[in-house]
């Protein structure tokens, strides 16, 4: 059977396919991952179905072995030293390492047939929330490739953006407890300049900046939310709901994020000046 | 009832109490519209996620009428439960009555998972009685799996070990999530629940 084995994770490497949407009425949440366009692309560049699972590798570091010979793809945040958006074949022996991406912060790693470790609710995708799926992969863990797939795709490289470097524009629409929060409040979202916390992870991404105003006092009875949702905890201080977020929160939602530009909020970086522009 | 926005793939139904929440989630799973990913039912408010067109939702929701007495029409399922909990006797301090009431209070009321939330399989269960009970001042930061617990008007049962405010009255051994076993959740919006006292284990 088709392996590899990770030598190192990096500072985080997990599993990711498209997640466990369907179960929220349960208290599972969505999961899969986080840049789903550049997930989409690698499995497509591998001839995979929609839905195998690959590697979702932040901030690059991730060496993996390749134990049999493979096809694999690289999509997303471009890591130095690697090919990016095109097919590429590992030899059994060959090691393939992640640098650093020059932009952006998550990368895809699909091999072609997928990594087929068990199916947890229908989903192999890590959930750093609520624990469920695959633990963040470790070093020395060798990872099963399946055999399910599909004629490649006769692209030799596809012909995709790299993430933003420098400001990041999100458009977002008012959400559901827009009124909780004075048009001051509202127009503070929408105009300041914030910077990404280096507390953001896989539920979410949190902004640093002015806090926003608001126009009532008192505690939301908590309430169904979907990803994108900027959640405006007591600090007044946004956080954007990303693929591990709960189904459910106590904090107002001001806004949700355009779901187009989901996929660019899943690759800001810490420090990086995001702008949210009302659309 | 009122639709409130929640981005471009999704629409929050606000409505009126706990018991119109379930009566809406009801009738809206009996016959969900076309395109729906995801129901989540809160305390007020139902969240439908669509891969589809926010106007045909918009109009599906809108046609939804809540299916009145939802509280007592779910299955039934019994859970044993050693009444053991570490604030038992707080509870009954809070409620004005003795340990041994507080159980009986317990398990002669009928429960209905209202909805989900927290963690994987954590129920939200409400009944007719009247339960007021104030979280734990500071929560523990861990709670252990199966443990039965109360908080405002909601009972629950912590389907693994986790921080928790709740107050704990009890514990019980039935798995109530296994992400192995299929449904893997015990408790799901609707289905009604019933302590049972299995005495000092």
């Amino acid at each position: 059977m088709s392996s590899l084995t990770v030598l190192e994770p990096g500072p985080l490497a997990t599993i990711q396919d498209r997640g466990r949407a369907g179960q929220a009425a349960l208290g599972v949440p969505a999961s899969g991952a986080c840049d789903r366009a550049s997930y989409s692309l690698a499995n497509r560049l591998v001839g995979n179905p929609d839905g195998a699972a690959a590697i979702e590798v932040t901030y690059g570091g991730l060496v993996v072995h390749a134990d049999t010979d493979l096809v694999v793809a690289i999509t997303g945040a471009p890591c130095a030293g690697v090919p990016l958006n095109a097919p590429t074949t590992l030899h059994a022996g060959q090691v393939l390492r992640l640098g650093a991406p020059a932009s952006g912060l998550r990368t895809y790693v699909a091999v072609r047939g997928g990594i087929d470790v068990p199916a947890v609710l229908g989903s192999r995708s890590t959930d750093l929330l609520s624990g469920l799926g695959p633990a963040p992969l470790v070093a020395n863990q060798t990872l099963p490739v399946g055999s399910s797939v599909e004629p490649m795709p006769g692209v030799d490289l596809a012909p995709v953006a790299h993430p933003a470097e420098g400001n990041v524009v999100l458009r977002v629409t008012p959400g559901p407890r827009r009124d909780w929060f004075t048009d001051a409040g509202w127009a503070s979202l929408v105009a300041q300049t914030y910077h990404v916390s280096s507390n953001s992870n896989r539920v979410g991404v949190r902004l640093d900046g002015e806090p926003l105003e608001r126009a009532r006092t008192g505690e939301l009875a908590s309430e169904g939310m979907a990803r994108g949702a900027i959640q405006i905890p007591p600090s007044g201080t946004p956080v954007i709901f990303l693929a591990d977020h709960p189904v459910t929160g106590g904090y107002p939602v001001i806004a949700y994020v355009a779901s187009p530009d989901l996929d660019a909020c899943a690759q800001v970086r810490p420090g990086q000046p995001v702008r949210l522009l009302s659309s | 009832m009122r639709l409130l926005p929640s981005g471009d793939r999704a629409l929050l139904v606000e409505l009126d109490d706990l018991d119109e929440v379930l009566g809406y989630y009801t009738a809206l799973t009996a016959d969900p519209p076309a395109d729906v990913v995801d129901v989540v039912p809160a305390a007020r408010t139902v969240l439908v996620t669509t891969s589809g067109s926010l106007d045909v939702l918009s109009r599906a929701l809108r046609a939804v009428t809540p299916i009145a007495g939802a509280q007592t029409s779910g299955d039934l399922i019994e859970i044993p439960v050693v009444y053991d909990g570490e604030d038992l006797s707080d509870v009954a301090q809070l409620l004005g009555c003795s340990a041994a009431e507080v159980v009986e209070r317990h398990t002669g009321d009928e429960w209905t998972v209202a909805f989900c939330g927290f963690a994987p399989g954590f129920g939200y269960l409400t009944s007719a009685g009247s339960w007021d009970i104030p979280r734990r001042e500071s929560p523990r930061t861990k709670v252990p799996t199966g443990a039965v617990a109360l908080a405002g008007e909601f009972s629950g049962v912590y389907p693994r070990e986790s921080p928790g405010g709740w107050q704990l009255i009890g514990r019980t051994s039935v798995r109530i999530f296994d992400s192995s076993r299929e449904p893997a959740a015990l408790f799901h919006p609707g289905r009604r629940v019933r302590f049972v006292d299995a005495g000092r284990g």
